[in-house]
């Protein structure tokens, strides 16, 4: 049995990270040429790690199965990134930041790892500003803050509404850069199948070109997983059609842990779905719900226009339940709160999923010029998809699945329980407990990849200077490609009768209705006998026409296959955890007003899963937190 | 409603394409473009047939993966919008829809409507960067930027590389795409520095990658999904002839 360790160094809190890097082994300028090491994905936390690993000379491969590592879904984070600059002289503090995201998280993350992602959050800032990220600024031309969810201090930095495009185009451009320079060979429209482990340590990859569809064999001194999230596996969701969990359940069947697997964000201002054909349920900002007032008719069934609804027979349900935040509550409790009355029957629109996103009181208070300029991007979005003028009418808003707090399990270094695999940015399960706060996920990705790895990366590879090189003759790699091949071969001569997306659509709406905004354990216990049943049926009714050459239903088997497993992972972790905390909410475990309640006596620890084979359930491993700076406190909204 | 669709259809980049006609019903209004060509290949897997293969993943007009030329226009009807944010209401019962590639010969066709776009990497690559190593960066904001200057710098770092400029172009060129980047850079102080570099290596790759010249007919503008101005061409002549004049 592995032993699961997060390493975590001595000292006190503040001086830990300090601690870690001044006694981080190094490997001498000269020998790094002799190291190489393979980098999947080019978000945030991949073109930031490629690009921070090859300005120190050694050298990178790095794959994305986009066309351009530019695609990388940071691309389409909207709201900030923050960062305790205290520029607004108002108290804040890497400390205050640290305590935010530790409460927001739900007391379910390690306080070492949120503290240096804290500490290391200003010069993220100065980085990002070298690179010609064009941040908003003030007249006089200093940098400008805005304030988020969760927090009572202004540490947002933005671009507009693309910060996440801006930090992107500056990571992609470093990555560039080190094309450029000779130390990164980009391999786009490649996907990771296989991770491939020899003598215990990752040594490579198996990549199929996308383009060919050729299988390639890959070898390195370190293998880093920045892969992104898993949300997808909802089917609807704010994620890219191409975001998959692929690479990171495929490393955990090779022996890497996976944690907080259930620990999944609903976005609550997402737009509702409308019919079954729908692919993606796209993002509203969150900074709406400053101006804009949510209710539900009081009708069960109402089938009245929005503005036919008299105010007296209208539900702010937000400012009713939680009136200290009203209709700024957090993301887990707006959510639930919506499902709420969705499933009470009070919804609205054509398929009375969605509530209501009310502006006519900013509007009437402030002037619609004045929310023109704050919003005027997102209304005219919402007109292009819905082709409703939100001026004169609410929006129809809904939650949807958007962020995966879990993921690999890493340990203080980011490394998983396979030495020599990294897995940075929303691919790991590290930093934001069981609730992530609003821009806290650009900068962790970018804290992962510029600060993070640049450090724990090379303290492994010093150790690799010395083993035997390996090549990709080994039998290995020979290995993992033949069982690439075969399951290639087994979706194009399944010829059955549904397409991947039947299945994958089908796993989503399964997840939604058993593992999403609330859980129950006899909904779970269903749900993993379903997901079964539906892996059973994958396995001899797809149908993937065309060849194994360029083929996107191909692609789409191989994810859809992963999701499928991935989901009764997930089942299995809520299942596991009897308590109610950040967006895992137990229906068993509420207070009589449906609060959740969290269960710091049996369940204050990291639930790390290792795969045993498809034939038997997960195995659990328990890392306990320890929370020695900060004080476990009941999150209250009211 | 029913539509009428041509598409093109092509196995890979040396082989002969052509448009093949689709009927497909059922289409609501509410639909994205995009969701129409899943309904529609989800029909042909039925059929056993291979699927139309197109480029696209954000679906929310960002990343620049998509890009599809709609009855002749880049990302179709509207103005300023990527074909992913395109919906069925702007098309009608009974309507026939021509569905192309982008074309262009920097573009080479991959299979059916999915295109290589790696030339516009390669013009980044060439020097669409500023050399700031991570942990070189001094305190933000020791470099103050004038409120202006930094929105103006935005209008054109908003690019998300999408080719809807070359496609639309007679010349096929990537002068907006190119200038854009030469834009955003050169307009900020951080990245005076190496402009005249900059500039002069991405004009010479934007060359050797085969796209055409401008010619100044500002329809790229018409259809640049980020609303990207033509302007930013006349600021990157100037910063390149200034370059090879001061060059030394």
């Amino acid at each position: 049995m592995k032993k699961i360790d997060s390493k975590i160094p001595e000292g006190p809190l503040a001086d830990k990270w300090n601690n870690y890097k001044a006694k981080a082994k190094l490997v001498n300028p000269a020998n790094r040429n002799k190291l190489s090491v393979i980098v999947v994905g080019t978000g945030l936390a991949g073109s930031s790690c490629a690009a921070s690993l090859a300005e120190q000379g050694y050298n990178i491969k790095s794959f994305c199965f986009q066309d351009s590592p530019r695609r990388a879904h940071s691309v389409a984070a909207q709201g900030g990134v923050n960062a305790s600059k205290n520029y607004k002289n108002d108290g804040d503090s890497t400390f205050r930041m640290f305590y935010d995201t530790i409460k927001g998280g739900d007391f379910r993350s390690r306080e070492a790892n949120v503290y240096r992602l804290a500490e290391c959050s200003a010069s993220l800032i100065d980085h990002a500003v070298a690179q010609g990220v064009p941040f908003a600024r003030e007249y006089g031309g200093y940098l400008n803050n805005r304030s988020f969810g969760g927090v009572q201090v202004s540490r947002t930095f933005y671009a507009r509404g693309q910060t996440g495009q801006q930090l992107l185009l500056g990571a992609y451009q470093s990555l560039l850069r080190q094309v450029n320079t000779g130390k990164v060979t980009m391999h786009t429209r490649h996907e990771m199948v296989e991770l491939v482990v020899i003598d215990g340590k990752a040594k490579g990859i198996i990549a199929r070109n996308l383009e060919t569809g050729t299988l390639e064999r890959h070898e390195a001194d370190a293998v880093v997983l920045a892969t992104g999230g898993y949300g997808k596996v909802y089917y609807l969701s704010t994620l890219a059609m191409g975001c998959n969990g692929s690479a990171i359940w495929r490393a955990h069947k090779k022996g890497a842990y996976m944690a907080g697997v259930s620990w999944i964000q609903f976005h609550p201002t997402c737009l509702p779905q409308h019919g079954e054909n729908q692919s993606k349920l796209t993002l509203m900002s969150e900074s709406l719900r400053n101006d804009g007032r949510i209710w539900v008719s009081k009708k069960v069934g109402d089938d009245r226009l929005p503005n036919s609804i008299p105010e007296e027979e209208r539900d702010y349900y937000l400012e009713r339940r939680y009136p200290a935040f009203g209709n700024l509550a957090p993301r887990d409790i707006s959510s639930r709160a919506a499902k709420e009355r969705i499933d009470a029957g009070f919804g609205a629109g054509a398929m009375k999923n969605a509530v209501y996103l009310d502006f006519s009181k900013a509007i009437i208070a402030q002037g619609v010029d004045k929310i023109k300029a704050k919003y005027s991007n997102l209304f005219s979005m919402y007109e292009k998809i819905n082709g409703i003028d939100a001026y004169k009418e609410p929006m129809l808003i809904s939650p949807a699945a958007h962020f995966t707090m879990g993921g690999l399990w890493v340990d203080y270094e980011l490394m998983t329980t396979i030495p020599g695999l990294f897995a940075l940015g929303e691919a790991n399960f590290s930093d934001h407990g069981a609730n992530r706060l609003g821009a806290n996920s650009l900068l962790q990705a970018c804290v992962d990849g510029y600060f993070i790895a640049p450090y724990t990366i090379p303290n492994y590879l010093s150790g690799e200077l010395k083993t035997d090189k390996i090549t990709t003759d080994h039998p290995a790699f020979a290995e993992a490609e033949i069982a690439a091949r075969r399951q290639l071969d087994r979706f194009l001569n399944t010829k059955g009768k549904f397409s991947a997306d039947y299945f994958h659509k089908k796993t989503g709406k399964l997840l939604y209705e058993k593992c999403g905004l609330s859980r129950s354990k006899e909904n779970l216990e269903e749900a993993i006998i379903s997901l079964k049943l539906l892996k059973e049926s994958f396995e001899k009714d797809l149908l993937i026409t065309g060849d194994d050459t360029l083929n996107s239903e191909l692609e789409k088997a191989g994810r859809v296959a992963d999701y499928i497993e991935l989901a009764e992972l997930m089942c299995h972790d809520a299942l596991q955890r009897e308590e109610s905390c950040g967006a895992h909410f137990r229906e068993e475990y509420q207070t009589t007003e449906g609060e959740a309640v969290r269960n710091d006596s049996d369940f204050c620890y990291v639930s790390a899963w290792e795969w045993k084979g498809a034939q038997q359930p997960p195995e659990l491993y328990k890392e306990p937190l320890t929370f020695e700076s900060v004080e476990l406190a009941v999150r209250s909204y009211k | 409603m029913k539509l009428f669709l041509k598409i093109w259809r092509q196995l890979n980049a040396s082989s002969k394409g052509e448009m093949v006609n689709y009927e497909i019903d059922g289409i609501s209004e509410q639909m994205s473009f995009l969701e129409m060509l899943d309904l529609l290949n989800e029909s042909l897997i039925q059929l056993g047939e291979r699927v139309i293969e197109f480029d696209h993943d954000c679906r929310e007009g960002i990343c620049g993966q998509c890009g599809i030329m709609i009855n002749g226009r880049a990302h179709g009807p509207l103005k300023h919008t990527t074909t992913c944010q395109l919906h069925m209401r702007s098309f009608k019962d009974g309507d026939t829809i021509y569905i192309e590639p982008f074309r262009a010969a920097a573009f080479p066709i991959l299979r059916d409507l999915k295109i290589n776009r790696k030339s516009f990497d390669a013009i980044i690559t060439s020097g669409g960067y500023i050399n700031a190593g991570t942990g070189q960066a001094p305190e933000a904001n020791s470099i103050p930027i004038t409120y202006e200057q930094s929105e103006a710098a935005f209008d054109t770092a908003a690019c998300i590389g999408c080719g809807a400029c070359v496609a639309t172009c007679k010349n096929s060129s990537a002068a907006l795409f190119t200038s854009a980047k030469v834009t955003h850079l050169s307009l900020l102080p951080q990245g005076q520095l190496e402009a005249s570099k900059r500039v002069i290596a991405m004009v010479r790759q934007m060359d050797a990658e085969g796209f055409g010249s401008c010619s100044n007919t500002e329809a790229c503008e018409v259809e640049c999904p980020q609303d990207i101005s033509v302007l930013s061409i006349a600021k990157m002549n100037y910063e390149y002839n200034k370059a090879v004049l001061l060059k030394k």
